[in-house]
């Protein structure tokens, strides 16, 4: 194999394909599709834990009373630890070993370069050193959540909660630390990403002609870049507060612990645009390739998500209306939050207005589209409830709010992370998913995260607190709901592990474009599996 | 458009999504949940009803947009699938299709603000308190004061499962449930020993952190006598779920008698050693850190 890729390179005279093999090829890679293959590996491996903690939390929530005990757990005060942990771990990997590398440094690695035909990424060692960072994070957090009972702070860690005081020990530090990691990775990564799509555009891909994919990993670049080294700032001043004696967020020394919450919502409401901007940017490329049709609208897509990721900024302390803020202040979050909804609303009738007049092909991907476009307009009519301050006397802290937050921002971004793999997996792996296999994931898991989530709102609305392992005996009828259909959407996430292994096996070779006339994006003008180096010409797009 | 737009919020139409959605909370227990519960608890204070009107008004509003988008979609799928429309179109602008559909947005936020906005300054502050209480969140038990009738506390403890008498609801029931008037205008004082908590009852529509350092400023004025429940609502360790509230309102009357024997019942409130016995009776640990 080796011999035949440098007969094949010598005869093309050039040596742009040499590269290493073995395990040399990935742990020093500069190239953006074996990186990008990488993050989307450390994502479902990130999955599966992470997928496993939610259905240990259903597990204990199924009845009321607290369910069992781990064997390696001496008492039921370690136990009720652990369920804060497995809390806090379900939620720092989600956010950021699932959905930020497959979307950002997966898809986004794989298709920015391609789709603006440029070669690779402007940094190409900067892109191995980000991920490697991120695979370092992801093992101190499984580390942080074994040491010394585990960080049992919430992923929100407020202090004094996750003070030296109330969690001492290394757990806290050993996630500060892994968060900082991933943190320097993912701001490696925005500088990567804004570098190449301002300089490395072919001829002709002008600002205003990108594919949205393009423009929404564009503006996540930025909203990473700005909201990080907050994240950053305030992790630091946890752990001097932790283990050098300040007392940033300790209100007996002068400091205050709301200040903290200011400052991690300042990054935190960002990162929920930095999870669903790139979703936005796959369900345009999906919508647009099966309908047949160019997006509509297309300068009104592009300028709505640099708008949202604006607004993002500005927004944060609608998570704090039951801390205390003054009531004026709040009165302004309100209604800079209801501001979301409007380019929001322009994003959702747009696809739908691309969609009208299409011939639309229903592959599995478009399933995932339209599937995506319910649960985004289900949870973002819930946010619109939930952004009235008032209301939000309600709804806070309920398992309204997680059911909000689910719909809106993870499974829909889930939705769109499985969009794009059977988008795109034609592309990368050269083999056609198996098509009815895929269709029954898509069902299975459809039906499954409705049957979790949607009985969350009753229960929010009758009062049920988050971040509880035991509830009244009123709650008991919708939680055991809730919990079967975590177990249905467990099936189907097995399913899908199925589905990769059997396409990378033995799925059918494929063409170049394997949608036909409606994907019009550059990724799909080269063979399939694409070649190690893209393109032998940079294509020249001035004409198109 | 305006007309629909009225006919659509107006009183009855309110009314009716309200008892279609509320179906059976007429006859509910007052002041807690009940199983399969798919609404807001019964409203016990006037903030708690201006909550739910206010929701009524939400609900329809995301009703209506949920509808109008899943009607488009079934429509889309129905009309423009490949086989039914073989040829797609190529139309990729309208310049007022996109003008209305970023109005008409914006339209419905502004008629959402105005109530938003009311409710929130209502539920805020009260003017005219009659008496104050005063709520510390502590790992994990609540205590309460009462400085305008001589300052006397005491805590208030989950009672554990083994422990409970017949018909005290589980998780829900403490030891010394606080106190309160009815048809009383009450100033909560919050603040916490330790880490962050959250005192909330959601039939009383209030739901405010007690922050160490700070103390946070709500209201209450409970319509009616009788027991209203409520959980601690900010994570604040391994005990977190073992925390919860028990609000017994009583008349005027009934309160002041109350408050002459809890002076001497509670006389000694502030004691740390019957304090951490109690605690390790309802198997608190009293220090899990």
């Amino acid at each position: 194999m080796a011999n035949e890729t440098t007969v094949a390179e010598t005869a093309h005279g050039a040596d742009h394909g040499h590269h290493p093999s073995g395990w040399r090829r990935w742990l020093f890679s500069t190239n953006h599709k074996d990186i990008g293959s990488m993050y989307i590996v450390l994502s479902l491996i990130a999955a599966f834990v992470g997928g496993s903690f939610s259905v240990l939390i259903r597990m204990e929530l199924a009845e009321p009373g607290i369910q069992f005990n781990l064997f390696w757990l001496d008492n039921e005060a370690a136990y009720l630890q652990f369920y804060n942990v497995l809390v806090t771990g379900h939620g720092f990997i989600m956010v950021f070993f699932v959905v930020m590398p497959a979307l950002i440094g997966g898809f986004g690695n794989w298709f920015v370069p391609m789709m603006i035909g440029a070669p690779d990424m402007a940094f190409p060692r900067m892109n191995n050193i980000s991920f490697w960072l991120l695979a370092a994070s992801l093992v101190l957090l499984v580390i942080a959540a074994f040491t010394q009972g585990g960080p049992g702070t919430g992923w929100t860690v407020y202090p004094p909660l996750s003070n030296a005081e109330f969690h001492p020990g290394a757990a806290v530090d050993l996630g500060i630390l892994s968060l900082h990691l991933a943190g320097a990775s993912s701001v490696l990564g925005a500088v990567n990403f804004i570098t190449t799509i301002f300089n490395m555009r072919a001829p002709g891909m002008l600002i205003h002609r990108m594919p949205l994919f393009v423009w929404a990993i564009l503006v996540t670049a930025f909203l990473l870049l700005l909201a990080i080294p907050v994240l950053a700032g305030a992790l630091t001043m946890l752990l001097t507060d932790r283990n050098f004696g300040t007392a940033f967020f300790d209100a007996a020394q002068g400091g205050d612990p709301v200040l903290w919450q200011q400052l991690f919502w300042f990054f935190g409401h960002p990162e929920v645009y930095i999870i669903i901007i790139p979703a936005f940017g796959i369900i345009s490329q999906v919508i647009s390739t099966f309908s047949k049709k160019p997006i509509f609208g297309y300068l009104g897509m592009a300028y709505a998500m640099v708008f949202i990721g604006f607004v993002g900024f500005v927004v944060w302390a609608h998570h704090l209306y039951t801390s205390g803020l003054d009531v004026d202040t709040r009165a302004y979050f309100v209604s800079a939050t209801l501001v979301i909804a409007v380019p929001t609303g322009i994003k959702i009738f747009s696809w739908l207005a691309t969609m009208w007049g299409g011939s639309i092909d229903f592959r599995t991907p478009m399933l995932f589209a339209c599937g995506f476009i319910f649960l985004f307009v289900m949870g973002g009519v819930t946010g619109v409830a939930l952004a009235n301050a008032g209301m939000d006397i309600a709804f806070h802290d309920t398992y309204f709010v997680v059911a909000h937050f689910h719909y809106v921002m993870a499974i829909a971004a889930v939705f769109a992370m499985f969009s794009g793999f059977y988008y795109w997996i034609g592309k990368m792996s050269g083999r056609q998913y198996p098509r009815v296999l895929a269709r029954i994931h898509f069902w299975l898991f459809f039906i499954g995260v409705n049957v979790v989530f949607f009985p969350q709102h009753f229960l929010g609305m009758a009062g049920m607190p988050r971040r509880i392992p035991d509830y009244p005996d009123a709650y008991a009828g919708w939680n055991y709901v809730s919990s079967i259909g975590s177990y249905i959407t467990s099936a189907s996430a097995l399913l899908f592990f199925y589905i990769v292994w059997k396409t990378l096996r033995s799925g059918e070779k494929i063409a170049a474009n394997q949608w036909g006339e409606g994907a019009t994006t550059l990724e799909w003008t080269v063979e399939s599996p694409a070649p190690f180096h893209t393109f032998e010409d940079t294509p020249d797009m001035t004409e198109k | 458009m305006l007309k629909l737009v009225k006919l659509v919020f107006s009183a009855p139409m309110l009314a009716a999504v309200s008892l279609l959605l509320g179906a059976g909370t007429a006859d509910a227990a007052i002041g807690r949940s009940e199983p399969w519960q798919m609404w807001f608890q019964t409203a016990a204070t006037p903030v708690m009803e201006r909550i739910l009107e206010f929701h009524n008004l939400l609900l329809i509003i995301e009703i209506l947009i949920v509808l109008l988008v899943v009607g488009i979609m079934c429509y889309i799928i129905f009309r423009f699938n490949a086989k039914s429309n073989p040829v797609p179109s190529k139309t990729t602008h309208n310049t007022l299709l996109e003008v209305v559909w970023t109005g008409i947005p914006l339209f419905i936020l502004i008629i959402i603000a105005i109530p938003s906005l009311k409710l929130l300054y209502y539920a805020d502050k009260v003017q005219d308190a009659e008496m104050t209480l005063k709520v510390t969140g502590n790992q994990w038990y609540w205590n309460y004061t009462y400085p305008g009738h001589g300052g006397f506390s005491f805590d208030s403890i989950f009672v554990p499962d083994e422990e409970l008498k017949k018909g005290q609801p589980r998780l829900l029931t403490v030891d010394n449930p606080v106190v309160l008037p009815a048809r009383t205008n009450i100033r909560l004082l919050l603040t916490s020993a330790d880490v962050i908590h959250n005192w909330a009852v959601p039939s009383f529509g209030v739901k405010l952190d007690t922050v160490g350092g700070r103390i946070n400023e709500t209201w209450v004025n409970i319509n009616e006598e009788g027991d209203y429940y409520g959980m601690c609502s900010e994570l604040c360790g391994v005990n977190h779920a073992y925390m919860p509230i028990h609000v017994k309102a009583v008349s005027k009357a009934d309160f002041a008698a109350w408050v002459a024997t809890a002076k001497r019942e509670f006389a000694d409130g502030d004691d740390d050693a019957p304090r951490a016995a109690k605690l390790a009776k309802a198997d608190i640990p009293a220090v899990a850190r």
